[in-house]
């Protein structure tokens, strides 16, 4: 590449390029950041590792063996030992991507959908309407997350759908707050004005030229959620609020092999660790979305 | 200033309100007669009736809010189902021993993140700048849980320095100034001051080093002010933000203590939560969730006073 035409990139936030868009920039920019690019390839390879877990895992994640129980890393058969009804780590491991990745990544999609919504809809409309659906948004926001997240979970009781819900309503206000100040920072500006002026409607104002600006910076936001999201689903599991045994999800896993600290100390520290690395993945990709977009919140 | 005070405290309070209601309908949207759980199997419709009202189940939702409401501020939050005992005392009781752990975990967190931040700030772009943002976000993406079982893994089970559970020897829950308390709460204090590190690092970060790039330390430079006050300078102006981050955070640790206090059995309010979850014991769970948010609702208004009182500037925005 040349000089000139790195030193373009680079300040592509001011000037604009006219032979290349905006997103083709962002995806340069991100290919260029060896860090997000890393963390990218980690997250594929977890996600594809769940998404084709029957093909690739080596047993079967329910099928335990009572003779067989907390084996070491590096047992002839199970390179990950067994847990505490014996059954495969790495088969679980595999097998506990798909539920761990879904309920982290759920919840914050769903609170994207509703909270850009509301959001827009509170910062385009303004006067009575902003305030009370920002109101109520203060509410929640007025409870620390895990609260939050344990209070609704803990009376619906247990079980996925309940974490999932519980989860959505902690997304919700932070990304309607931000999709509320950047809808009311377009609003007022001028070539707002000019489509009103030309005759558009409120719909396609907000389709047209507030969800156009205002998608991009609410998304990078969300991403930064993903990890927080998995890291407060595995909690909910861990203290017997999300997934039920027998199913295969981290948080559960490090929950029910916690007795095992004494016997297998390394094994019992297996999903944490997964959970750990995909939580900063999700973190680290998230920061580098943010420099591409050059997106300041 | 006084009618800010006024003005902001009065804000303060529909905030309350709701969060008080979001408390009082805990019980509602959780499936299942609240009833069930206390009764026998085998009760009678007539003491099923009974129980009802005695319990003011019988009444409409908003008349339960207002009476509901109205014995919360008396400091009635009614009785544990598990245990018959009034959820005001137990919570009380527990809330002593959260506070402690919050408290040291604060100290230490906000400490090294402060520190991690600021030499992060103040070398922006060197080695230095990327190792400790590097810390931050592996203490952001750090499932504290873990890190509390891995702690207890090699300090309690490998190395056997540390009690791995409870808050005082012999699974005494009273809080006590000697070393034998004070060894229980080294290994959860320092799982749980993991969690404001990365977020305190970050702030400190971005606000130092926002500082720096202003004009006047170029003029204060010229001038030939040393570094040292040139630190003081960046301090001056970092305070304000940066204590409202910590108050926030103190904030977060008071109720966000339950899985911390799960791993290590610390009998605090979170452990007190987990365990009425476990047993379904709605009044519990509803009073101690309603103490604690309260707890972080007064935390947040005094954050912003004392934000506002250095920062003047504030209060017009």
């Amino acid at each position: 590449m040349s000089a000139a035409s790195a030193a373009l990139s680079s300040d592509a936030g001011q000037v604009p390029v006219a032979s290349r868009g905006y997103w083709a920039n962002v995806l340069r920019r991100l290919a260029r950041d060896k860090v997000a690019m890393a963390c990218l390839a980690v997250l594929v390879l977890i996600l594809l590792a769940a998404i084709f877990a029957p093909l690739i895992a080596p047993g079967d994640p329910y099928r335990g063996s009572i003779i067989r129980r907390l084996r070491p890393i590096g047992t002839e058969g199970y390179p990950l030992g067994t847990d505490e009804l014996g059954r495969d780590m790495l088969t679980r491991l595999i097998y506990g991507g798909r539920l761990s990745l879904f309920m982290g990544i759920v919840p914050v999609l769903n609170a994207f959908l509703i909270g850009t919504f509301l959001g827009v809809v509170a910062g385009y409309v303004g006067g009575k309407t902003n305030m009370a659906i920002m109101r109520t948004i203060d509410v929640f926001y007025a409870f620390p997350s895990v609260l939050l997240a344990i209070a609704i979970s803990g009376a619906l009781g247990a079980g996925i759908f309940n974490s999932i819900v519980s989860l959505t309503v902690v997304f919700i206000p932070p990304i309607a707050r931000v999709a509320e100040s950047v809808t009311t920072q377009v609003r007022n500006l001028d070539f707002v004005d000019a489509a009103r002026a030309s005759g558009a409607g409120a719909l396609t104002i907000i389709r047209v030229h507030i969800l156009g600006n205002v998608l991009g910076p609410v998304f990078v936001y969300a991403t930064g959620l993903v990890s927080v999201s998995m890291i407060l689903a595995s909690g909910l599991s861990f203290l017997g609020l999300g997934t039920k045994p027998p199913e295969a999800e981290w948080g559960l896993m490090l929950n029910t092999l916690r007795t095992a600290i004494y016997v297998q100390p390394a094994v019992a520290a297996l999903p944490g660790a997964m959970i750990f690395v995909t939580s900063i993945c999700f973190n680290l990709f998230s920061d580098g979305l943010r420099s591409a977009m050059d997106v300041k919140l | 200033m006084l009618e800010y005070l006024l003005k902001r405290i009065l804000y303060a309070v529909p905030i309350a309100l709701g969060v008080s209601l979001v408390c009082f309908l805990l019980v509602h949207i959780a499936p299942g007669d609240p009833l069930v759980s206390v009764l026998p199997a085998d009760a009678s419709q007539e003491m099923q009736e009974q129980l009802r009202a005695a319990y003011g189940f019988d009444k409409p939702l908003p008349v339960q809010f207002g009476l509901w409401i109205w014995r919360a501020l008396g400091g009635d939050l009614g009785f544990s189902i598990a245990t018959g005992r009034p959820v005001a005392a137990e919570v009380w009781r527990a809330i002593g021993n959260t506070f402690m752990l919050a408290v040291f975990a604060a100290a230490f967190g906000f400490l090294l993140g402060a520190f991690l931040g600021f030499v992060a700030g103040y070398y922006r772009g060197t080695w230095v700048d990327r190792a400790s943002s590097a810390l931050a976000v592996a203490g952001i993406s750090l499932p504290h849980y873990w890190l509390g079982m891995v702690l207890v893994i090699i300090f309690s089970v490998q190395l056997n320095w540390l009690p791995a559970t409870g808050a005082g020897p012999g699974g005494s829950a009273d809080w006590e100034w000697d070393w034998a308390h004070m060894r229980h709460l080294i290994l959860p204090a320092l799982t749980m001051s993991v969690i404001p590190l990365g977020i305190v690092a970050r702030s400190v970060r971005a606000l130092v080093s926002d500082i720096l790039s202003q004009e006047f330390i170029d003029a204060l430079r010229a001038k030939g002010l040393s570094e040292r006050g040139i630190f003081l300078h960046i301090l001056k102006n970092a305070a304000p933000t940066g204590l409202a981050v910590m108050g926030l955070q103190l904030g977060y640790l008071l109720g966000g203590s339950i899985l911390i206090e799960t791993v290590f059995a610390w009998p605090g309010s979170g452990f007190l939560l987990g365990n009425a979850i476990l047993q379904r014991d709605l009044p519990l769970l509803q009073g101690n969730i309603l103490v604690l948010a309260m707890f972080f609702v007064t935390l947040n208004l005094l954050v912003d006073l004392v934000q506002t009182w250095l920062d003047p500037r504030i209060k017009r925005g």
